[in-house]
């Protein structure tokens, strides 16, 4: 069944990739109203999903695919930025990922599924639940930045009305990016503390050369370059576009990672 | 019934002649009296602005003389307005009104303000009496029209002044301008006019910079702001969001060194730039900075033309909605105008047959109350049967515009009256 809701919400993903699409010719406020509504249905029947998988398997951590998890908190963290913002335009962005992300995790083979009974616990659920929540801050202040460059050039060419009229002010833009990432870092910090704590006490050491565990800190320091830099001297707009996309490759690359890494690599069921 | 427009608007008509129609509003009302009083003229409503009078009526099929109305309330030589007038009938009437109410008729083509000149008239024109039936449901529907043409058109959505597009720009760039800073270099005229429009959007205060510091200062007064001197004038701009310079400098007093220095002082915070000067104040180089944004007079007035370009794109999809708008209103009208005659038509078979009956009654003799009821039936059967194919013609008529017509052949076949104030039973 969960598969079930879950291809339903990815039916009302693609509704809002539609959006995407057309909103790079035109725009108008029914547009908007449908892919919202669109949005909620998808998050509601996601949800359902994800609370069927959980309660089928009844155990914590087994989560039913990463994916979907992941897709799903990037759409919380998007209709956040919507109750406080009023503007769907990182939907540019997150649509196409999310719907992509839900399109792996609903046609993709069976679920990943942890095996060893020692990893069921707390922990790992924290660990998993708080570094993806960070991954979707993240994902989202991308989103924000791609926009802001957007917007940059056309201000700087001169070219400010026509399609990109309907884009958020500049600032606007660059208090959604930042206060995304205001907010990812400390889920990003606790995740990643989350998890050393339960490597220690699983295989009683952190192995820092594991191919992912590098890569998570590797993103981690440059989100806190990122943080610092825009606290003491402001950077923002391209500077800060380059940092943001570079700490999302190494979120990827690390998403990745999971094929390579001992720790990571889990048995599939 | 018929809907009738007679006007002349700034396109068709010099400022002489428009002035000479003007009518004050104070004199509007007992305008609206004369022209109520005026042959033909069962509805009416005068729309006077400074672009345009107009004079809109709902008459009998056969129309009104509104000529001859403006002529003589207005004393003036037919040979001095007729070659102005436009005279709009029906349709075109309808399309006229609806086309001026969502401004597609305006001088500046979108502008808002035609929307409310017209509520106005049309409130001066319900306070008379003078607009009641047909005539509020045009109205009323022409205010719809306008709305929709708003909201699913941009025609009224871009700037189409320099000040405005400033403003727009700085929204565009800043979001709201609440609490942000306008710093004034040189106190010209067009200076003042951007502050005034920055300050109206929400900018919070002003600082005025000129070489003649008593200037400053009387500028300064105006907006309530701060007056600095000019050679205070680099460490003090990066205090503000927004910098407007129109001095006479015959170099640039912004260069792209003043620029870096600002934004580190800023913390690279964006910076907006309005150069309405000529020769340039602001080095163009500036703009090529990370966080500044340059616009100079030739930018400002190219945006304005651009969107004065997109209205017209957008004033064409306005003419769609309009086209069916007035398809819409038309049938609406028309079938209120049939329903008078289905019911004059059926009274009038009605009286037929009750006469009839009691004609024949005598011949009869006494018949039982089943046989009473059986001729009931069957006298009512065939004029229901009678009256089947001209009320469904009518119906079907409307919606094919020419129902006017069909109503004309009806009445005139049952001899129903004229069709100026149908009322119930017409002519029996």
């Amino acid at each position: 069944m969960s598969i079930l809701w879950l291809r339903v919400a990815l039916g009302c993903y693609a509704v809002g990739l539609l959006y995407v699409l057309l909103a790079l010719s035109r725009t108008t406020e029914l547009l908007n109203r449908v892919a919202l509504h669109a949005a909620y249905l998808g998050m509601v029947f996601h949800f359902v999903s994800l609370a069927e998988a959980f309660l089928e398997s009844g155990q914590m951590a087994s989560v039913h695919n990463a994916e979907s998890v992941l897709g799903f908190l990037i759409m919380v963290v998007f209709l956040l930025v919507y109750l406080v913002y009023q503007t769907t335009s990182p939907g540019i962005v997150v649509f196409p990922l999310v719907f992509l992300l839900t399109f792996v995790a609903a046609t993709g083979e069976a679920p990943f599924l942890l095996t060893s009974a020692s990893m069921r616990t707390g922990w790992l659920f924290a660990h998993i639940a708080l570094i993806f929540t960070g991954y979707a801050a993240l994902v989202l202040s991308f989103g924000a930045s791609l926009l802001y460059l957007v917007e940059e050039r056309a201000l700087k060419s001169k070219q400010s009305s026509g399609r990109l009229s309907r884009l958020p002010a500049l600032e606007v833009i660059d208090e959604i990016g930042f206060r995304s990432l205001l907010l990812g870092f400390p889920f990003m910090t606790l995740g990643l503390l989350a998890g050393t704590v339960m490597a220690q006490s699983t295989f009683g050491r952190v192995d820092l050369l594991d191919p992912k565990i590098l890569l998570s800190i590797l993103m981690w320091a440059v989100y806190l370059i990122l943080l610092y830099t825009r606290w003491s001297v402001g950077w923002r707009g391209r500077r800060a576009a380059y940092l943001v996309a570079s700490a999302f490759g190494f979120a990827l690359i690390a998403w990745a990672a999971n094929y390579f890494s001992a720790m990571h690599r889990f048995a599939r069921s | 019934m018929t809907f009738q427009l007679l006007g002349v608007n700034h396109k068709t008509a010099p400022v002489e002649v428009r002035e000479r129609l003007a009518i004050p509003e104070s004199r509007l009302p007992e305008a609206l009296r004369r022209f109520m009083q005026h042959p033909g003229v069962e509805e009416g409503l005068i729309l006077c602005t400074c672009n345009r009078v107009e004079l809109l009526a709902r008459t009998p099929n056969e129309g009104a003389d509104l000529r001859g109305f403006l002529r003589d309330y207005w004393r003036v030589e037919r040979s001095l307005v007729d070659p102005h007038l436009y005279e709009y009938r029906e349709k075109d009437a309808i399309r006229h009104l609806f086309r001026v109410t969502s401004s597609l008729d305006s001088m500046v083509v979108g502008e808002a303000q035609i929307l409310g000149q017209v509520k106005e008239a049309y409130a001066t024109a319900r306070a008379v009496g003078a607009v009641n039936s047909q005539m509020d449901q045009l109205l009323t529907r022409a205010f719809a029209v306008a709305k929709r043409v708003r909201t699913e058109t941009a025609v009224g959505s871009s700037a189409v002044s320099v000040a405005s597009v400033a403003v727009e720009l700085a929204k565009k760039i800043f979001g709201a301008l609440h609490g942000k800073q306008v710093y004034l270099v040189g106190a010209g005229k067009m200076t003042e006019l951007a502050a005034r429009h920055l300050l109206a959007h929400g900018a919070s205060s002003i600082f005025v910079a000129n070489r003649t510091y008593d200037r400053a200062v009387r500028l300064a007064q105006k907006f309530r702001g701060q007056a600095i001197e000019f050679s205070r004038l680099y460490e003090t701009c990066d205090r503000a969001d927004i910098i407007i310079t129109s001095t006479g400098s015959p170099h640039a007093i912004f260069r792209r060194e003043h620029g870096e220095l600002f934004l580190s002082r800023r913390k690279n915070r964006p910076m907006f730039f309005i150069d309405i000067a000529v020769p340039r104040d602001v080095d163009p180089e500036i703009n090529k900075l990370d966080g500044i944004f340059v616009y100079d007079m030739d930018d400002l007035q190219q945006a304005v033309a651009s969107h004065v370009a997109d209205r017209k794109t957008e004033a064409e999809k306005a003419e769609f909605i309009i086209d069916s708008e007035v398809e819409r209103f038309q049938i609406r009208i028309q079938t209120l105008d049939i329903v008078p005659t289905i019911v004059s038509l059926q009274d009038h078979l009605e009286t037929i047959r009750q006469a009839e009956m009691d004609r024949f009654r005598g011949r009869l003799g006494p018949l039982s109350p089943e046989q009473q009821l059986a001729i009931e039936t069957l006298t009512r059967g065939i004029v229901n049967k009678i009256m089947h194919t001209p009320i469904s013609t009518l119906k079907t008529a409307v919606r094919e515009s020419e129902a006017t017509t069909v109503v004309e052949i009806v009445r005139r076949l049952f001899n129903l009256g004229g069709t100026k104030k149908p009322g119930p039973g017409g002519e029996a």
